[in-house]
C-alpha cells in the first residue's frame, strides 16, 4: 500500500519500468487533488480497507487515503512531528499513530507527499472495515471540518469465520440508501450504474494479474519479495487506481517484468540491487514499519530471507480465494468485497490462511510483526503464533514495531530477533541435512 | 596450548569462557559492559584467560597440599592478591585522571583545594581498598566502577562541606574520570604481579621460606604458558560490535541453548533473564534450539529493574535476593514497570509496608513475567534451565520454583553457580566446533584474523 | 440467596454480600445457581452491550465477565497480548485458562472494539468446545437497515441460546423476560438517580458495587437487591446517618468496558469527589426501561436500540449529532461540576474519544480533567492527588 515518492532515493537504486509508471499515476493524482477546486471535482477521503474506488471514480470524485499519506509521512520521516503535534492537543500516546500522524498533518496545513496542499474533504466516506479505529478517526475528522458530511458504511466482521447472504443485503442496503445518496448530492450528479460497471471489469482484469504476480512467489526462487516488494505492487489497486485503465496496464507491466525473472530464474530486486541466495522462505503477518521501512528490508535480504507470502498484502481484498470485482452485480461485488477483506477475517481463518501460505509456498518459517498502533491486527497475534506453530510444525518469530512512530522501532531490538531467528533456521537446517547424511 | 573463547556482551555486564579442545572449561571473566563495547570485550576476554591461568595454578599446586592446606583457599588468596593489585593500579589511574580533570575545571584557590581534598580522599580510597581485598574479605560488587565509585562519593560527601566545594560538581569530575579510566585497558607485567601477589598469600598463609621456590616455579609456568586461542566466537546484544567475521558471531538464543545444553544435557527449556531481556527458549536433545520468544518491547521485568530497586533502596544489586528471603508476608504488585519502579516503591515503603515483603512481591512479579514468555515459547514440559544474572539471586529462584510448580507440577529444575556464563559458554563451544571443522577460516584474511586474535594471549 | 433473606438485609451486610459477590473470580454465584437449577447453562458476556433478555428467556443466566478487578495473578494472559494492549482481554483469558469459567457454557462478546472482537476468534481456538459468539450491533440507526441487519443478529442469537440451553422458549417467554429487565433498569435508573441527587447517601463505591453485582446475580435476586438499597437508602438518610461533604459533582467519562478496581472508585471518593454519574456498566442502562412487552418481543429488542439515544465510544454518532453533546446533556441532568476522564490504559476507543469529547466542554466551559488506570491498577496516589486537586479547583470556582 505504498507508493514511494521519495525523489531523493539513491541513484544507484535499481528500478523497475513498472515502478516509474506507478510513481507517475500517483503524481498525476496529486496534481489532480491540487487543482480540484478549479476543475470543481469533488474529494473524497477513505480508508484502504473496504474502498470503494470503482464507486468514488464512477462519481468521478477524487479518492484521498489518509492512511496512505500516513505511510507516506512515515517513509518521509515527517511523521514523528506530525504525531508529536496531534499528542499536543490531547492525543493520548496510547492510540493509533496513523489517526495522530493525519491529524498532526491537517494541524500543520495538510500538505501531502509532493508537497502540494491536500484539498478538504467533500465528503468523508466512512467504511467501517475490519478495523474500529476507522469509526473515531472519521469522527476526529468531522469535528475538523464541520461542514463535510459523513457517509457511514458499516461492514459486519466475518466473527464466525463466513460472511453471509444477510450481511451482503446489509451493506447493498447502505449502498444504495445512503452512500450513493450522498454521492449523488455532494457532486449533483446521479448514480451512473453503467460507468461503474464498466470500473468494476478493470478492476477484475487487474486483479487477475495482481493474483498471479504474487502466485509467482511460489517458484523455487522467488522473483518477488512479498511483503517488501509486495506493498509497492498492491499500490495501485488498493488506492485510487483499481477500476483505471492505467492500473489495468500498470499490472500488465509488473506481471511481464516478474515473468521475465521468472524464466531468468532471478529474485527480487531490493534498494540494494538484485537479491541474491535465497536462504530462508519466510511468511510475513501484520504491516510494515514505515519509518525504517529501507533498514527492515534490509535486515531480511541481508540475511538472505525473501518473504514469499504476506497478509499485509491483503488488507485492500483478498483475491487469492477466487474474489474478482464482478460488472454484473455492481453493488453485491462491492459488498463482497468489503466483507473480505483481511482485517474484516476472523482469527481461526487468519490462522488458517498463514498456516496455508507456510505450507503452499514452501516457506522455512513465519514472522509476526505486531504493530503496537493496529489492535485489529495486533490484537491475538501470539495465540495466532501458538496455533500456526501447531498446525505447520514451524516455529514463529515474533517482533514488535510501530507504522509511523519513530519512537516505536528499535532497530538493534528487531535485528537482533531477526538474527536469532534466521540463525535457528539455519542451525536446524543444519541438523537435519546431518540426520540425512547419516 | 590450543583454546578456544566465546564471548558473551550483555547490556550490562560482558563475559568470556575460555573452553580447550575438549570444550572442558578453563577459565571465566566478567566485566561490566561500560559505554565501550570493545573495551568490555576486552576486559572480559583478559579476566577469563586470568582464570584460566589461575585454574592452572591450582592444578599445578594440588600436590601442595601438605604446605598450604586448602588448595582452593590459597588459590583463592592469591587471586585477591592479584585483585588488589590491579585495583590499586586502577585507583592511580583514576587519581591522576580525576586530578587532570579538575586542573581544567577549577581554578586558583579552588583548584587547591580540591587538590588537597583529593589527596585525602584518595589516600582514604587505598586504604579502604587493602581492606575491601584482605584474603578473607566480602565486596559488594567486583567491579572497579561500583568499588571506587560508593567510596569516591561517600568520601567526597564528607569532606565537601568542610573545604566549602561543591558536591555536585566534584562528582561531575567522577563521572567523566571514570569513563576514561574504563576505556583503558591495562597491561599487566604477570610475572611481576603475580610474584607481588603470591610472596603475600604465601605470607598470609605462613608458608616457610624454604617453600617458596616450588610456588615461584608454578606460578612462573602459569604466567608463560602460551594460551592459543584459535578461534573466538562473539554472542549477546553487542555482537555486532566485534570485529568478527559473520560466522564467528551467534545470536545469545543459539548460545543460551548450548550452553544450557552443555551444562545440563536433559535440558530440554531454557530461561534466560538478562539485564535487559528475557528469553524462553526450548531445545532438543542435541541443544539446537527449536523455538523461542523474546520478551516483548516493554523490559518490564528484566534483571535491570532489580537494578533500579536496589539504587532506590540504597542497596548492592546481591543484597535484595537476600533481604526478600526473609519476608513473612509477600506484597501483591502488579506492575514491573522500570519507569514507576521508584513511585511504586516510596508508595509502598510510605503506606507501612516492609522492605522485605515488598521486595518478595517484586521478585514474584519479575518471575511472573517471565512465565508469561515461557507460555508464549510453548511452556516447560521437561528438565528446566534457569540461566542468566537473575538466577544468581535467591529470592528470584524460589519464587521461579513455585511458580513453576503451580504452573507446570514437578518439574527438574537446573541452576549452575555460573549460570551467568551460559551464553559465553555456549559461544565458546561454537568455538571449538569452528575450529576443529572450520566454515570461514580460509576464507578470513588474515589481517581480520590477527584483529580477532589480537590480545588472545597475556 | 432466597429473596425474602435479601429483603432482611441491613445495609451492611447487604453491601458486604454485593462485594462478595462482585470480587468472587471463582464465580461461586454462578455455579450455586446451576446446583440449583440442574441442567440449566450459563452464558457469560463482555462490555459493553449484550440483550441479555435471550439469555434469560432460553432459561440461562447471564453472566457479565468483567475482568478480574486487581486480585488476579496473571500468567497466561499475558502470554497472549502484547503490552500495549488494555489489561481486560488478560484477566479473561487469564479466568478461562485457570478453569474458573469453566461453569460458563458460551461466551458472547460484542462490537466494543478491536481487541474485544478479536478476543471472541482467541476463545474459539482456544476454547472450541465452548459456544462463542460475535455480537456484532449496527452502527446504522435506520430502522429499514440497520433495524433489518439487527434483526437478523438477534434471530441467530436467539436461536444459539435455545439450542445451546435446549429450550422451547416462546415469544411470551421473551416478552416477561424484557419485563424483567426493564424493571432491573428502572431500579438501577432509581439507585443512578438517587445518587444524582443525594451523593452523600448513595456513594460512588456502593453503587458501584451494587451495579457490579447485578453483573453476576440472576435478574430477579438483584432487582431485589436493588429495591431494598433504595430503601435502606431512604431510612439511612431519615436516620441522619449520611450528611453531605463539601465535595465536587464530578462525571466518569471512558470507563465502560475495562472497569476501574474498586480501590480506585473508594479513591476518588476519598479525593473528595461525588461521582454523579458515569458510564460504568452501560448496560444497566441501555435500551431504557420501557422496551415494550407486548408482540413481536425481538422487533421490540430492535426498535428500541435503534431508538435508544445513549451514546458510548463503541458506538458511532451519526451525522446532525454533536459528540459531546450527550455527554453535556447528562451533566446537565445530574447537576456535575466536571468531568474525570477516566479511560483504561491502551482503550482505544475511549481515548480517540476523548479530544473530541473535551473541546466540546470547552466550548461550553465544563472542566475536566484525566487519568488513566488499568484494572489492577496498583498505584492511586497519583490518581488520588489528580483527581483531590480537581476536586479542590472545582470547588474554589464554585465558591467564587
Amino acid at each position: 500500500m505504498s507508493q514511494n515518492l521519495d525523489v531523493d532515493a539513491k541513484p544507484s537504486i535499481e528500478k523497475e519500468e513498472s515502478m516509474f509508471v506507478q510513481k507517475k499515476m500517483i503524481a498525476d493524482h496529486f496534481d489532480r487533488l491540487a487543482n480540484a477546486k478549479e476543475s470543481g471535482k469533488k474529494v473524497v477521503y477513505t480508508f484502504v480497507p473496504g474502498n470503494l474506488t470503482e464507486l468514488m471514480l464512477s462519481f468521478d470524485t477524487l479518492p484521498v487515503l489518509p492512511e496512505i499519506n500516513a505511510l507516506q509521512a512515515g517513509m518521509r520521516k515527517m511523521s514523528g512531528e506530525y504525531i508529536a503535534e496531534a499528542e499536543r492537543h490531547g492525543h493520548s500516546e496510547d492510540v493509533c499513530t496513523y489517526v495522530k500522524c493525519d491529524i498532526g498533518m491537517m494541524l500543520k496545513g495538510n500538505i501531502g507527499p509532493t508537497g502540494q496542499k491536500i484539498p478538504d474533504p467533500d465528503l468523508l466516506l466512512l467504511s467501517y472495515t475490519g478495523c474500529f479505529t476507522f469509526l473515531k478517526w472519521f469522527e476526529l475528522l468531522r469535528d475538523r471540518y464541520p461542514n463535510c458530511p459523513v457517509a457511514m458504511l458499516h461492514v459486519p466482521y466475518q466473527g464466525e469465520g463466513e460472511y453471509t447472504p444477510e450481511m451482503v443485503k446489509y451493506v447493498v442496503e447502505q449502498l444504495k440508501r445512503e452512500i450513493i445518496p450522498k454521492f449523488e448530492k455532494v457532486t449533483g450528479t446521479s448514480f451512473n450504474e453503467g460507468a461503474l460497471k464498466e470500473l468494476l471489469a478493470n478492476s477484475a482484469l487487474a486483479e487477475n494479474d495482481l493474483v498471479w504476480v504474487l502466485e509467482a512467489a511460489k517458484n523455487p526462487v522467488s522473483p518477488i519479495d512479498s511483503y517488501f516488494g509486495g506493498v509497492y505492487y498492491i499500490g495501485p489497486i488498493f488506492t485510487s487506481f483499481r477500476g483505471t485503465p492505467g492500473a489495468v496496464a500498470y499490472y500488465k507491466q509488473l506481471r511481464k517484468e516478474v515473468e521475465a525473472r521468472v524464466e531468468a530464474g532471478e529474485g527480487p530486486i531490493t534498494p540494494d540491487g538484485p537479491m541474491g541466495e535465497q536462504k530462508f522462505r519466510i511468511v510475513v503477518e501484520g504491516p510494515p514499519n514505515w519509518t525504517s521501512f529501507r533498514e527492515f528490508w534490509k535486515m531480511f535480504y541481508d540475511e538472505g530471507a525473501v518473504v514469499v507470502a504476506s497478509t499485509y498484502t491483503k488488507v485492500g481484498g483478498v483475491y487469492e480465494r477466487g474474489f474478482r470485482h464482478d460488472p454484473e452485480k455492481p453493488l453485491e461485488t462491492l459488498a463482497e468485497y468489503c466483507l473480505g477483506c483481511y482485517t474484516n477475517l476472523n482469527l481461526p481463518d487468519r490462522v488458517g490462511m498463514i498456516a496455508n501460505y507456510v505450507k503452499e509456498y514452501n516457506a522455512d518459517g513465519f514472522l509476526m510483526n505486531s504493530v503496537k498502533s493496529c489492535n485489529s491486527f495486533s490484537s491475538g497475534q501470539l495465540v495466532m503464533l501458538r496455533e500456526v506453530e501447531k498446525r505447520t510444525g514451524r516455529a514463529g518469530a515474533f517482533i514488535e514495531t510501530d507504522l509511523v512512530d519513530p519512537r516505536y522501532f528499535s532497530a538493534s531490538n528487531v535485528k537482533n530477533r531477526l538474527e536469532s531467528y534466521f540463525q535457528m533456521l539455519a542451525q536446524k537446517r543444519a541438523a537435519a541435512q546431518a540426520e540425512v547424511m547419516a | 596450548m590450543k583454546c578456544t573463547i566465546g564471548i558473551d556482551l550483555g547490556s550490562t555486564t560482558t563475559k568470556a569462557v575460555v573452553l580447550d579442545m575438549q570444550e572442558n572449561v578453563l577459565g571465566r571473566g566478567i566485566t561490566n559492559s561500560r559505554s565501550n563495547y570493545d573495551v568490555a570485550c576486552d576486559v572480559a576476554r583478559t579476566e577469563a584467560l586470568l582464570d584460566a591461568r589461575f585454574n592452572l595454578f591450582r592444578s599445578g599446586i594440588v600436590g601442595f597440599q601438605q604446605i598450604v592446606g586448602d588448595v582452593d583457599a590459597f588459590t583463592e588468596a592469591l587471586r585477591q592478591g592479584f585483585r588488589l593489585q590491579q585495583h590499586l593500579e586502577t585507583l592511580r589511574e583514576l587519581e591522576s585522571t580525576c586530578g587532570h580533570l579538575a586542573g581544567i575545571l577549577f581554578t586558583g584557590q579552588e583548584l587547591e583545594k580540591v587538590k588537597a581534598l583529593y589527596d585525602g580522599v584518595f589516600g582514604a580510597m587505598v586504604i579502604e581498598a587493602e581492606q575491601l581485598f584482605a584474603i578473607d574479605a566480602k565486596r559488594r560488587s567486583d567491579f572497579f566502577r561500583d568499588i571506587a565509585g560508593s567510596s569516591y562519593m561517600k568520601l567526597v560527601d564528607l569532606a565537601a562541606a568542610d573545604a566549602g566545594l561543591s558536591f555536585e560538581r566534584l562528582l561531575g569530575v567522577y563521572d567523566k574520570a571514570i569513563l576514561l579510566v574504563e576505556a583503558h585497558v591495562f597491561k599487566v607485567d604477570l610475572t611481576k604481579v603475580l610474584g607481588l601477589s603470591l610472596r603475600r598469600a604465601l605470607d598470609s598463609a605462613g608458608v616457610a621460606q624454604e617453600a617458596h621456590a616450588e610456588f615461584f616455579d608454578v606460578v612462573h609456568h602459569v604466567a608463560t604458558v602460551d594460551l592459543d586461542l584459535v578461534v573466538t566466537v562473539g554472542t549477546g546484544y553487542g555482537r555486532a560490535r566485534l570485529p568478527f567475521p559473520k560466522e564467528w558471531i551467534r545470536s545469545e538464543i543459539l548460545c543460551h541453548g548450548l550452553g544450557a545444553h552443555a551444562t545440563f544435557p536433559n535440558t530440554r527449556t531454557v530461561l534466560d533473564i538478562g539485564g535487559q531481556d528475557t528469553k524462553a527458549i526450548q531445545v532438543d536433545g542435541d541443544g539446537i534450539v527449536t523455538s523461542f520468544q523474546m520478551n516483548d518491547r516493554c523490559a518490564a521485568g528484566c534483571g535491570r529493574y532489580l537494578g533500579y530497586i536496589a539504587d532506590e533502596m540504597n542497596l548492592g544489586l546481591h543484597e535484595l535476593g537476600p533481604l526478600a528471603q526473609t519476608s513473612t508476608s509477600t506484597v501483591k504488585i502488579n506492575s514491573t514497570c522500570t519507569v514507576f519502579a521508584g513511585a511504586e516503591l516510596r508508595d509502598r515503603l510510605a503506606a507501612g509496608q516492609k522492605r522485605e515483603d515488598i521486595l518478595a512481591g517484586l521478585h514474584r512479579a519479575i518471575i511472573l513475567r517471565a512465565m508469561s514468555l515461557l507460555a508464549r515459547s510453548g511452556g516447560i514440559d521437561n528438565e528446566f534451565t534457569f540461566t542468566g544474572g537473575v538466577a544468581n539471586n535467591a529470592a528470584a529462584v524460589d519464587a521461579l520454583r513455585k511458580l513453576v510448580e503451580e504452573n507446570y507440577g514437578e518439574i527438574t529444575l537446573n541452576i549452575s553457580p555460573s549460570s551467568i556464563y551460559t551464553g559465553a559458554h555456549g559461544a565458546a563451544i561454537f568455538a571449538v566446533r569452528e575450529a576443529l571443522h572450520p566454515t570461514v577460516l580460509d576464507r578470513v584474511s588474515d589481517k581480520t584474523n590477527e584483529a580477532v586474535l589480537a590480545g588472545g594471549t597475556l | 440467596m432466597e429473596l425474602e433473606q435479601i429483603n432482611a438485609l441491613s445495609m451492611e451486610e447487604l453491601l458486604t454480600k454485593c462485594e462478595a459477590v462482585c470480587l468472587d473470580f471463582n464465580f461461586t454465584t454462578v455455579r450455586e445457581w446451576k446446583a440449583e437449577n440442574p441442567g440449566q447453562k450459563a452464558m457469560g458476556f463482555l462490555p459493553t452491550y449484550v440483550p441479555r433478555e435471550l439469555i434469560h428467556a432460553a432459561g440461562m443466566l447471564p453472566v457479565g465477565v468483567l475482568g478480574a478487578d486487581d486480585s488476579l495473578e496473571i500468567v497466561r494472559g499475558d502470554a497472549c497480548f502484547q503490552s500495549y494492549i488494555c489489561h481486560l482481554p488478560r484477566s479473561v483469558v487469564e479466568l478461562g485458562m485457570t478453569g474458573r469459567l469453566d461453569c460458563i457454557d458460551g461466551m458472547l462478546f460484542p462490537s466494543t472494539c478491536d481487541v474485544i472482537r478479536n478476543l471472541s476468534g482467541i476463545w474459539k481456538m482456544q476454547f472450541p468446545d465452548k459456544l462463542s459468539l460475535y455480537f456484532d450491533a449496527p452502527q446504522n440507526f435506520d430502522m429499514d437497515i440497520g433495524g433489518k441487519f439487527y434483526r437478523v443478529v438477534l434471530d441467530e442469537i436467539w436461536a444459539h441460546m435455545l439450542k445451546l440451553n435446549g429450550s422451547t422458549a416462546t415469544n411470551d417467554d421473551l416478552l416477561a423476560s424484557i419485563a424483567l429487565y426493564n424493571l432491573n433498569r428502572r431500579l438501577c435508573a432509581e439507585v443512578y438517580d438517587m445518587r444524582a441527587a443525594r451523593p452523600w447517601v448513595a456513594t460512588a463505591s456502593e453503587v458501584y458495587i451494587l451495579m457490579r453485582a447485578g453483573m453476576l446475580l440472576p435478574v430477579e435476586q438483584h432487582n431485589v437487591y436493588l429495591a431494598r438499597y433504595l430503601e435502606l437508602a431512604e431510612a439511612e438518610t431519615k436516620a441522619g446517618n449520611r450528611r453531605e461533604m463539601d465535595n465536587a459533582r464530578v462525571v466518569i467519562s471512558g470507563s465502560f468496558c475495562e472497569q476501574p478496581p474498586l480501590a480506585l472508585v473508594r479513591t476518588l471518593e476519598r479525593a473528595g469527589c461525588y461521582v454523579v454519574e458515569d458510564d460504568y456498566m452501560m448496560i444497566t442502562r441501555w435500551l431504557g426501561c420501557g422496551v415494550p412487552v407486548e408482540g413481536d418481543a425481538l422487533h421490540n429488542l430492535v426498535q428500541s436500540y435503534m431508538d435508544y439515544k445513549g451514546e458510548s465510544a463503541a458506538k458511532f454518532v451519526p451525522d446532525g449529532c454533536k459528540k459531546g453533546t450527550e455527554l453535556i446533556g447528562r451533566i446537565g441532568s445530574t447537576n456535575a461540576e466536571g468531568v474525570l476522564f477516566s479511560a483504561p490504559s491502551f482503550c482505544d476507543p475511549a481515548l480517540l474519544d476523548q479530544p473530541m469529547l473535551q473541546e466540546a466542554l470547552d466550548r461550553v466551559g465544563i472542566s475536566h480533567t484525566a487519568f488513566k488506570y488499568s484494572e489492577n491498577t496498583g498505584q492511586l496516589q497519583p490518581i488520588r492527588e489528580r483527581a483531590g486537586t480537581f476536586a479542590d479547583t472545582i470547588k474554589l470556582w464554585g465558591e467564587a
